[in-house]
């Protein structure tokens, strides 16, 4: 038997993009397989274990039967990480929530078959708002490098720490001009550092994918807001599409 | 147990995106059901969207499904574009037709060597293959990075693309990158015939199986179809334009799944590489036809299971698709654009033949551009039937093997089809009931 740390991977509600990251990582995978044994992982091979040292678990919970699914798993393993938006935060599942009643969510998508017993739903929850989570690893999609880097520092018996400053700090260190200047609205000031602000080094506004960091500083944002003419409600209304309610005060 | 008695109940099929389950229960000989069922959670996105500013739409519709998201990006993007009347650039077309011959390239390479080849090699996954072949899957990690460099390179990220916007790209990609990648796909030709070896080393323990059926795909009179065209089946002889592609995928929801199933003049049709091979093979490039061919895939084919070696010719067909738009970009004059985009109220729809097939996404927006009404048809759905009927058909067919292998040949043809649940929906689980 290996004395490896048992890892295993389970998919929830989800794009499959975060677990995608991890195939992406290319030569380094084989490297990693040679570090954990990978015991369970539906999407890429055939096979069940009882128990796991690590339970790497992607999606958000969005039914009844997924709720006890993810207990069980929870009861089975040592460690447990969400990693990607949509478990730590329920991400872009989470915009369904908007809706007053999920009976007209599903009437949206499935019409007059809506009622239908197996197409039932409600409003989207995180990972941790069902059971305990030890780790989080934000992101939509996650940044493989955080990624490799965190599983790492797991096995040499670390506790992974992530980034608690604004995207901003990347996005200067990259010597970026502001968007802001240019007339567009970016949640940088926000939002949690560590993907290296790749938004805005493309020419594109910081959505806001991993979250917002723990403090956010709203005095900051408000001057800004202040400063380019623009509301409350618009950085309220941007924020959302990844499931984070900041709390910004007017 | 008696051989004559068969229960499988395979819940969540591995080896696919998402989830699926497989059931089939014969008593004393006689089949009593065979079903496939597709339990993934529903995720509403035509309700996430409503609301949502046209510029965003993309953004959200992107996170359908991972494995496609520059696919989900486009057909956003046209159907936003469409209904605004929005017209894109030589350079933006050219770099969009780029990125989706990389997500084929990066998606077909995954399925195919990661996914499938297991099943041929009878292991349960890839990682065995790492200690057993380790120089092959060496190189299928060398190609697969291609792929994905390819897309961070014109895209700013491969997963969920940054730079494709309505009606632009927000960052070009300079001469050298494009200079570096260029010489790259050029390189991986050879190692993509090798490739191409190894699966026709295997290609014998593809099941013989057949079943003709409906074959929808977009068909384009310039090239075999991806980014372009119009509804093609073979049982029709004009083409139906994408705005009316209602009439053609007449979605409907069935009792087993959670994903959207359709048909149009057959009980049920095939979306994906082999379908787009068999409507439009004659448009495909000299060497992919020649790797198709050296793969026993020679004109119209019938067998489901030829879906994976289409994939392999439509590889090589990508990788010489996106040599030729790096070239057209190397030659021309790239200049940022800064199109301002007024917002209008209208519908449109966009349609992009993706790795799993064709996807359409329509939206209606109001005066100020603002969602009011989404739709988004996902290839993996259009499949679902038709896998259905290739198991009432399969069953009868190999049940004389025995339970194991029954069971390993249903798991096999849903993997055949790629589908992508999550997208979908999510599916694979195989129950046999005893």
């Amino acid at each position: 038997m290996s004395s490896k740390p048992k890892v295993a991977f389970f998919d929830f509600a989800c794009c499959e993009g975060c677990q995608l990251q991890i195939a992406n990582l290319e030569e380094d995978v084989v490297g990693l397989t040679k570090l954990v044994d990978v015991v369970e992982f539906r999407e890429v091979l055939t096979g069940h274990a009882p128990e796991y040292d690590i339970a790497i678990i992607e999606g958000s919970i969005t039914r009844k039967k997924d709720e006890e699914r993810i207990k069980d798993i929870r009861n089975r393993a040592k460690l447990l990480v969400a990693y990607g938006q949509c478990a730590v935060s329920g991400g872009i599942n989470r915009l369904k929530n908007n809706w007053e009643s999920m009976d007209d969510v599903r009437k949206e998508v499935y019409g007059d078959k809506s009622t239908m017993p197996h197409l039932d739903t409600y409003p989207t929850k995180a990972i941790n708002e069902v059971v305990k989570v030890d780790l989080f690893i934000p992101g939509c999609p996650i940044n493989r490098e955080e990624f490799l880097r965190t599983v790492k520092e797991l096995l040499m018996g670390k506790i992974p720490k992530l980034p608690n400053y604004p995207v901003c700090v990347e996005c200067k260190f990259k010597e970026n001009a502001c968007l802001f200047d240019f007339g567009v609205i970016c949640l940088g000031p926000l939002a949690r550092a560590g993907c290296g602000a790749i938004c805005p080094s493309n020419g594109v506004p910081c959505d806001s994918c991993r979250g917002t960091v723990n403090n956010p500083n709203k005095d900051a944002m408000h001057e800004i807001l202040k400063k380019y003419n623009y509301t409350v409600d618009e950085i309220k209304r941007k924020i959302n599409i990844f499931g984070v309610n900041p709390e910004v005060k007017q | 147990m008696s051989k004559n008695n068969i229960k499988i109940d395979v819940e969540h099929v591995t080896r696919i995106e998402g989830h699926g389950n497989i059931v089939v229960d014969v008593k004393e000989g006689k089949i009593e059901k065979v079903q496939w069922q597709v339990p993934e959670a529903p995720r509403f996105f035509e309700a996430m969207v409503k609301g949502r500013y046209f510029s965003e739409i993309a953004t959200i519709t992107s996170r359908i499904c991972g494995i496609c998201s520059i696919g989900h990006t486009f057909a956003s993007l046209k159907a936003t574009e469409d209904a605004m009347g929005i017209k894109i650039s030589e350079t933006t077309r050219h770099l969009r037709e780029l990125l989706l011959h990389g997500e084929t390239f990066q998606s077909h390479i995954l399925h195919v060597c990661y996914l499938v080849v297991p099943d041929l090699l009878k292991v349960n996954s890839v990682l065995p293959l790492i200690e057993t072949h380790t120089d092959i899957i060496l190189l299928v990690t060398k190609l697969h990075r291609l792929a994905n460099e390819l897309c961070d390179c014109i895209g700013g990220r491969t997963t969920h693309p940054i730079r494709a916007r309505v009606g632009r790209f927000s960052m070009l990609p300079n001469k050298k990158e494009l200079e570096a990648i260029k010489k790259r796909l050029v390189d991986s030709v050879d190692d993509l015939k090798k490739i191409a070896g190894v699966v026709q080393s295997l290609a014998g323990n593809l099941p013989d199986f057949k079943r003709e059926t409906e074959y929808l795909a977009l068909s384009y009179d310039k090239e075999y179809a991806f980014y372009d065209g119009d509804c093609l089946t073979n049982d029709i002889k004009k083409t139906i334009p994408v705005r009316e592609y209602k009439n053609v995928v007449n979605e409907f929801i069935v009792p087993q799944s959670t994903a959207k199933y359709g048909k149009f003049n057959r009980d049920a049709f095939m979306v994906g590489a082999l379908a787009r091979w068999n409507n439009n093979y004659k448009q495909i490039t000299p060497l992919a036809k020649e790797v198709g061919k050296m793969l026993g895939l020679d004109g119209v084919n019938y067998n489901p299971f030829m879906n994976n070696i289409a994939q392999v010719a439509e590889t090589v067909f990508a990788v010489e698709r996106a040599i030729y738009h790096i070239d057209w970009l190397l030659n021309n004059d790239l200049k940022l654009e800064e199109t301002e985009v007024k917002p209008k109220a209208g519908r449109g729809v966009g349609a992009v033949e993706v790795p799993r097939g064709v996807l359409f996404h329509e939206y209606e927006y109001d005066d100020n551009g603002y969602c009011v009404k989404a739709n988004c048809v996902i290839p993996t759905n259009l499949n679902h039937n038709n896998i259905q009927l290739d198991f009432e058909k399969m069953v009868p067919e190999f049940m004389h093997l025995g339970e194991k292998e029954l069971q390993f040949h249903l798991e096999m043809l849903v993997r055949a089809y790629d589908p992508c649940v999550s997208c979908s929906t999510h599916y694979l689980d195989v129950e046999f009931k005893k």
